[in-house]
């Protein structure tokens, strides 16, 4: 453990490098409102990298997670609005909205979690077809148009302030320090470790493999949609490409923040400082005015970096 | 009588395979019983059955008398039975104490304490003495403090009855007799043990009573003390066979294989070997000496900070695998699941790997002929196999290993090195293999043996014995066991 706990940090020196770097190239990155905003950005991708990083723990693997994102709350609002705002015209109330969300992303988990823990299907393809086909069921149904007219229920999440802080960095933060706490103190998030590390050995240890390999694939399912809605609170807006892309981003951030590929290594504590040196980077480049269609050369350049740092500092051939 | 642990007429089929056909075996409370019998007689099916992983089709399991429990009910299984498993289950990523209370991590309520956890983990591995750092990270252990680790574990829940399956195979003799020690001193304490081996030495010297299965079926159940070995033997096998008996060789005059001056930090210092054709060359010591290291430097896998290789009158690039095979050698490594073939790949294929490049023209490899070439080794090393397109990774250990040493002799090599050559394979196949070095020597090869096994080294003409990296000693046939363990410990010079 202790050993771990001091991994867990090896990242925190690059984030004050980064907030220093900040500092002296622009004068308005150190203020309260930038960091702030640093913040809230990041506080819906956040959620993927906590399904994601505790996936990977296990040993599976879940590319679905970013169509889920625009999916979920796009489905549970069609079920609410009438057929004028481009709903289904079945009219549920208002207030079901983000219970049906999480539903729908609860019922995606499911289904990645019966292909691959019940059928033995391989995590990267399965969830591979999962983004392709769940990304269709938002373009489907929308038929690629913006949902504009929302319930106010979806919008109040991701909109509002709480004791001066944004609403979806209060939430996100405390799934973060839920996580941290499951995963490092409950004998069920170790059961995640173990489960990754050697599955055969979990098993003989009487842990219940199947059941919580499914149980991660719902939860995984649930935070996407929960950042879908968050999302959506954020933007006032569903649009056709919400979600798109991000799994990249996700897998750097749980990456470079020590959460191994291979399973059965790393913590949500170093993937959450895996998402702030992302989201402090994505805001310095856009401050500097770095344009955006050359930020992804130093996204990618951070996580080779990172890769070759853990591969000299670790000493191990990585598969 | 009452026995301690006990099956009675075990039936399991797994399809259409009998994997245990009316087995039976009886075990008193207190003693060390073994378990033996070749690859696939049923013994790895009895240990599933036994810990509870698998239930029997027919029969019943009794533990002092009372029935087994239910399968579902792990907690009373594991009271009852302990298993350290051929397969390590340690999971490397975790600290040895999270590993030895897995799934049990915290001692009431629900949350983890890791301090006391490692207190309690302190605790066991004192009880047991074992001197390992609760704290450590369970991969950064060696193979035998992670059996101890695992050993503890299975105790600490309480069973008096505890199966070792083959925990012997990937320790080192110094190693093995502090094994041997540890289960004495458990048996003082009325642990009953259940001990699972290929190596039928060890079986006279740590267990009681021994239970012979072949195919599938109990062969007999007798008292250690009066049993002659041949016997034992001819149980396991079906046939009366006699120890493998070493040929003599007549050594040529000129050098196939040597080494000179061949120095890796950390590994060895200053070693020269040369082997002349016709002449097996035995590496013995233990598991640092660096006898495996040298042996991978003569066949080109690992390349030497100083020295010389020279194969057949090449002098090879050093650390050039493909060179050293080009001048004629041939390669067994050390652990066939790791160097030795690709599971996935037939066995035609994998045996003709070196003369890939002789079956074909331009790159592209002919598969009639590869598969009269994977036809002549399977006769010739009497590889039990469907045929030439059959994967490796179906085959048993024995036959897997046959696939190896027909990747090694497949070019008709003029120098061979093999490591380990019988690791993990029964006796009949020990035969074969030992008996197909030999072949290749009259043939007119040079062989360089490494074997923890002294029955290995006992077809070599000479043993160079290791220790600390150095070649200590060279020793001419006709050494004694205790002579040669001596000099592999340092105890003598």
């Amino acid at each position: 453990m202790r050993l771990a706990r001091f991994r867990d940090l090896t990242l925190v020196p690059v984030i004050l490098l980064l907030l220093i770097v900040g500092a002296v190239l622009d004068p308005t990155f150190l203020t309260a409102g930038n960091l702030t905003n640093v913040l809230q950005q990041q506080s819906a991708i956040s959620l993927l990298v906590l399904a994601e990083a505790m996936i990977l723990i296990a040993g599976k693997f879940d590319l679905s997670l970013e169509s889920t994102v625009g999916t979920a709350p796009a489905i549970a609002v069609m079920l609410v609005v009438p057929v004028a705002a481009g709903g289904f015209g079945i009219g549920l109330p208002g207030v079901l909205v983000i219970p049906l969300a999480l539903l729908i992303g609860a019922a995606i988990g499911a289904f990645n979690g019966f292909l691959i823990v019940r059928f033995q299907l391989s995590a990267f393809i399965v969830t591979l077809a999962m983004l392709i086909i769940v990304h269709g069921f938002l373009q489907g149904p929308t038929e690629g148009k913006t949902l504009f007219q929302l319930p106010d229920s979806i919008l109040y999440l991701g909109s509002a302030v709480w004791l001066g802080l944004p609403a979806a960095v209060w939430i996100a933060g405390v799934l973060f320090a839920a996580g941290i706490f499951g995963l490092g103190y409950l004998r069920l998030g170790r059961a995640l470790y173990a489960i990754g590390g050697n599955a055969d050995a979990a098993r003989a240890a009487g842990i219940r493999v199947d059941r919580v390999l499914y149980g991660v694939f719902i939860m995984g399912g649930m935070l996407a949609a929960l950042a879908g809605i968050l999302e959506t609170g954020r933007l006032g807006a569903i649009g056709n490409n919400m979600g798109v892309g991000w799994i990249f981003m996700v897998f750097a951030a749980a990456v470079i923040g020590g959460v191994s590929m291979d399973g059965g290594k790393g913590t949500i504590l170093g993937a959450l400082t895996g998402v702030l040196v992302i989201g402090l980077v994505q805001n310095i480049l856009t401050l500097i005015g770095v344009s955006g269609f050359w930020q992804p050369v130093i996204y990618g350049s951070i996580i080779l970096v990172a890769l070759m740092i853990s591969r000299i500092a670790g000493g191990k051939a990585q598969d | 009588m009452k026995f301690h642990v006990e099956a009675r007429n075990v039936v399991k089929r797994f399809g259409p395979t009998i994997a245990l056909d009316g087995a039976r075996i009886a075990i008193t409370e207190g003693e060390t019983h073994a378990l033996v019998g070749r690859n696939g007689a049923g013994k790895s099916t009895l240990v599933s059955i036994l810990t509870g992983l698998q239930g029997a089709d027919e029969g019943e399991v009794l533990f002092a008398g009372e029935p087994a429990p239910a399968l579902a009910d792990r907690d009373a299984w594991r009271q009852r039975v302990a298993c350290v498993y051929q397969k390590s289950t340690i999971i490397p990523a975790l600290t040895v104490a999270e590993n030895l209370f897995l799934n049990r991590q915290s001692s009431g309520g629900t949350l983890i304490n890791w301090r006391a956890l490692q207190v309690r983990a302190r605790e066991l591995l004192d009880t047991y003495e074992v001197d390992v750092d609760p704290r450590a990270l369970a991969g950064d252990l060696g193979v035998e403090q992670r059996q101890l680790v695992e050993i503890a574990r299975a105790l600490s829940f309480g069973a008096r009855f505890i199966i070792l399956d083959e925990p012997t195979a990937r320790l080192d003799g110094p190693a093995i007799e502090r094994l041997f020690t540890r289960m004495r001193s458990l048996r003082e304490q009325g642990v009953t043990m259940m001990y699972i081996s290929h190596h039928l030495d060890e079986v006279y010297e740590v267990c009681q009573s021994v239970t012979v299965f072949r195919d599938a079926r109990h062969i007999m159940t007798r008292p250690v003390a009066d049993l002659p070995h041949d016997e034992l033997v001819a149980a396991m096998t079906g046939e009366a066979t006699t120890a493998y008996e070493a040929r003599l060789h007549t050594p040529g005059d000129d050098v196939v294989l040597s080494g000179e001056g061949l120095t890796l930090a950390g590994r060895y210092t200053g070693v020269d070997v040369s082997v002349r054709s016709g002449e097996v060359v035995g590496l013995a010591g233990s598991a640092g000496s660096g006898k495996v290291s040298v042996a991978e430097t003569l066949a080109g896998l690992r390349r030497p900070d100083a020295g010389t290789v020279t194969v057949n009158g090449t002098r090879v690039r050093p650390g050039d695998v493909t060179a050293a095979m080009r001048a004629g050698l041939g390669f067994v490594p050390e652990d066939r699941h790791h160097e030795g073939f690709v599971p996935l790949l037939s066995v035609g294929e994998n045996a003709t790997f070196p003369i890939a490049r002789k079956l074909g023209r331009y790159g592209v490899v002919f598969p009639r002929l590869r598969r009269a070439k994977a036809e002549e080794m399977i006769g010739a090393l009497d590889i039990k196999t469907e045929g030439p397109d059959q994967p490796v990774g179906d085959l048993s250990g024995g036959n897997a290993q046959k696939v190896v040493f027909a990747r090694a002799l497949v070019d008709d090599p003029r120098a061979l090195v093999v490591i380990n050559p019988t690791a993990g394979v029964d006796v009949k196949a020990k035969q074969a293999l030992l008996g197909a070095v030999e072949d290749a020597v009259e043939r007119g090869a040079g062989a360089v043996v490494v074997s923890d096994e002294l029955d290995d080294l006992r077809i070599c003409d000479r043993v160079l014995v290791m220790f600390h990296g150095r070649v200590v000693k060279d020793m001419p046939r006709g050494w004694t066991d205790h002579e040669l363990v001596a000099v592999m410990e340092g105890i003598e010079d």
